[in-house]
């Protein structure tokens, strides 16, 4: 009895809905998790200095950066949920087909991020002056693009890590240094986007985007069922 | 230096031993015989050691990956101690090219770190790598250990040329960046020798990390002896052998 | 070798409850067959050599100290984790080469709750009944069959009867075939152990509980099956599980609550 593609199609559905179900009802922690978002944006003007030139130039450098930083923290934090009263053993009895559970997690987790990056985005324009040049639609394909590719490895990792001692600091010390082709192409599409792009250079960093996600949501997904039978 | 229980040399050795031989070849001809750099002088003959060491790293690193598929494959305890080998072989050497590359960087550009591709690329893989090394660290299961770290290498590995091309472009689209690429033929020789005395010790040294390695591992995922079997015990009334369904 | 195989018939309880037993399909498969069956942790086996049938529609006491082996066991036959030897299979299917088709018969109700902490009680079942694919309509008399309240509060809050009790609603709503309770008496005060006993008693198909408070657990069952330091020591019909137990363990301590 293998589980047919409609079947798994629409268990990806109901794990991204019962994710954001959990996630609505604990809706403080994700208040939580934008503030702290927002102080890390205070932090890196504060770093840098009141100079509003290197402010505005490095607006997207901070808007990814707090992203970035806050990720682990909400990916740790929807695996913990399947692991700390054994839900997770009632999925798999359900039974639900591991690549429906990655990518089920691994879509709420992107929709979560690209909520954050919602969030985080006015003040970054009104703290650094940094005034968006080209189309916000643009914009917005590169925040899907970007948080879609925290979230594939990242949710992978935070499975991987879950059950292990110290998960808070090996989760972001495997997954950041595998984020970085994600994080070089957010970043410059979106400072490209905010300082205006003559060269037409975006489509070319939002295509390495669209590389990197489809690497990582493909192999992520073809390797989680190990990671949850080990 | 010899293993005493078969005693003698082994193939590790003789790799070891080869690929010493051929760097010190390859050394002596690269800093005595050969022409020096045109632009950078004597410090450019770093490139006799710095090059062979990149080179030898990406295979490392390959082999690496390759040894992690088969442990994930077969679950078997000799790829589960390669993959460990090759991951501290390949850090190694990672840590040894970044450390050419900045002693390089001082005199030629004057700073000891340029955000040039390869070296930002191995950088980053150093980083992968030690993560890789880190988690078969912290998991005490043996099977969890080979199973999740292999994964981890798997993808460490993959992420590796797309690494180097968003560096790469990240650089480019700011600056151009010129690398001295043009190699005379008097360079390749001892190039060439160098690469394959780093690659050689680079096989002898995972071979003695393997062995040391392996055996420890193939104790902790071996099926260990099944306990003797229990007598069935046996209530007063009960007829002999039915209970327990025979077990005489 | 030495091996100890157990059958366990669907036969009438000589100690017979209140139900009715679920009389067995004839020809079908056994709801449980291990053949061979180990599990180890590192160097040490949790359980060895355990070969036992369980026909459908029988119920099965597995008795044992603390560490005997009998919860492994039971993550081992409900696939949640793999044997190191041996084979299990469901129903007929084997659970290594087709673990979806044991896992749709079967549900394990264990130490862990199994439920997300920051749902209510309500909410949970009705994530849960989505993902069986098994509409619910009215979670408030689920919740009222196990003797819960609706309450808007998350599961974090609570207490261990509480959550008890929601388990077996879960259980309730996938009512599988084959049903695996772990220790399910536990941190339960008499009131709850009673409702608990009633439910259990109630659950239709093949149920196989670990214990180790034999006396009231037995008196749920038909047959029962000694573990000890994870081997299979004794099997024999419920009614002397009691015996058993405390002539392997010397002490009176099998009748724990009952």
């Amino acid at each position: 009895m293998a589980l047919s593609p409609t079947v798994i199609l629409r268990q990806i559905g109901q794990i991204l809905s019962k994710d954001l179900l959990i996630e609505w009802r604990a809706r403080s922690r994700g208040f939580a998790l934008a503030c702290f978002a927002l102080t890390l944006l205070l932090l890196f003007s504060f770093a840098v200095g009141a100079d509003a030139t290197t402010l505005r130039t490095h607006a997207g450098a901070y808007l990814w950066m707090s992203i970035f930083l806050s990720s682990t923290l909400l990916l740790a934090q929807s695996m913990a949920h399947e692991v700390e009263a054994g839900a997770l053993d009632t999925l798999v009895l359900a039974p639900i087909s591991p690549a429906a559970l990655f990518f089920g997690k691994a879509l709420a987790n992107a929709g979560q991020l690209v909520l954050l990056a919602a969030v985080a985005l006015p003040p970054v324009i009104a703290l650094f002056d940094a005034p968006l040049r080209e189309s916000p639609l643009r914009l917005a394909a590169v925040v899907v693009a970007g948080c879609l590719g925290v979230a594939a490895p990242g949710t992978l990792y935070a499975a991987l890590t879950a059950r292990l001692q110290s998960r808070q600091l090996l989760l972001p010390l495997l997954l950041f240094p595998l984020l970085v082709p994600c994080l070089l192409a957010s970043v410059k599409a979106t400072s490209l986007l905010m300082s205006g792009d003559p060269m037409h250079q975006v489509n070319a960093w939002l295509g390495l985007l669209l590389a990197f996600d489809l690497l990582y949501w493909s192999i992520c997904g073809l390797l989680f069922g190990r990671v949850i039978e080990s | 230096m010899a293993t005493t229980q078969s005693g003698g040399l082994r193939w590790e050795h003789g790799l070891l031993a080869l690929g010493l031989a051929l760097l010190a070849v390859g050394h002596v001809q690269g800093l005595f015989f050969a022409p020096a750099e045109a632009m950078m002088g004597d410090v450019g003959r770093i490139l006799y050691v710095h090059v062979p060491t990149a080179w030898a790293d990406m295979l490392v690193y390959t082999a690496c990956f390759g040894f992690a598929v088969a442990a994930l494959w077969t679950g078997k305890a000799t790829y589960d101690a390669a993959v460990e080998a090759s991951a501290e072989v390949g850090v190694l050497y990672n840590a040894l090219l970044l450390f050419q590359g900045s002693v390089w960087a001082r005199p030629t550009w004057g700073v000891f770190w340029t955000w040039d591709p390869r070296l930002t690329t191995s950088a980053v893989v150093l980083v992968l790598f030690l993560g890789v090394l880190v988690l078969r660290r912290v998991i005490p299961e043996p099977e969890r250990r080979l199973n999740l770290s292999a994964i981890a290498a798997v993808l460490a590995y993959v992420g590796v040329p797309i690494v180097y091309f968003s560096v790469k472009w990240w650089r480019t689209l700011h600056q151009p960046f010129s690398s001295p690429q043009t190699v005379d033929g008097s360079f390749i020789t001892p190039l060439r020798l160098a690469a394959f005395g780093m690659i050689f010790l680079g096989a002898g040294l995972i071979g003695l990390r393997w062995r040391a390695l392996r055996r420890g591992l193939e104790r902790d995922l071996a099926t260990p002896d099944l306990p003797a079997a229990a007598p069935a015990l046996r209530l007063p009334g009960e007829a002999g052998g039915s209970a327990a369904g025979g077990a005489l | 070798m030495n091996d100890v195989p157990v059958a366990v018939a669907a036969m009438p309880s000589a100690e017979g409850t209140a139900v009715a037993r679920a009389a067995a399909v004839v020809g079908g498969p056994p709801a449980v067959r291990c053949t061979g069956l180990a599990r180890r942790f590192g160097r040490r086996w949790a359980f060895s050599r355990v070969d036992l049938e369980v026909a459908a529609g029988a119920r099965l006491l597995i008795m044992g100290a603390n560490g005997s082996g009998k919860t492994t066991l039971l993550k081992v036959i409900s696939t949640l984790i793999p044997p190191s030897l041996g084979a299990v299979q469901i129903f007929g299917h084997d659970a290594g080469a087709d673990p979806a088709a044991a896992r749709a018969r079967l549900h394990l109700l264990s130490h862990s709750a199994g439920l997300y902490e920051d749902l209510s009680g309500a909410d949970n079942l009705l994530v849960l009944s989505r993902l069986l694919g098994r509409p619910l309509v009215d979670p408030v008399a689920l919740l009222a069959r196990v003797g819960l309240a609706p309450r808007p509060e998350p599961v974090r809050t609570y207490s261990a009867g509480m959550r008890k009790r929601l388990q077996l609603a879960a259980l309730l709503l996938k009512d599988p075939p084959l049903t695996l309770l772990d220790e399910p008496f536990a941190a339960l005060d008499p009131a709850g152990c009673g409702a608990v006993e009633a439910l259990i008693s109630g659950l239709s198909g093949t149920v196989i509980v670990a214990s180790h408070q034999v006396g009231r657990a037995a008196r749920l069952c038909d047959h029962a099956l000694l573990m000890h330091e994870g081997a299979a020591r004794w099997q024999g019909p419920a009614a002397r599980a009691v015996e058993a137990y405390t002539a392997l363990h010397g002490i009176d301590n099998a009748d724990g609550g009952g």
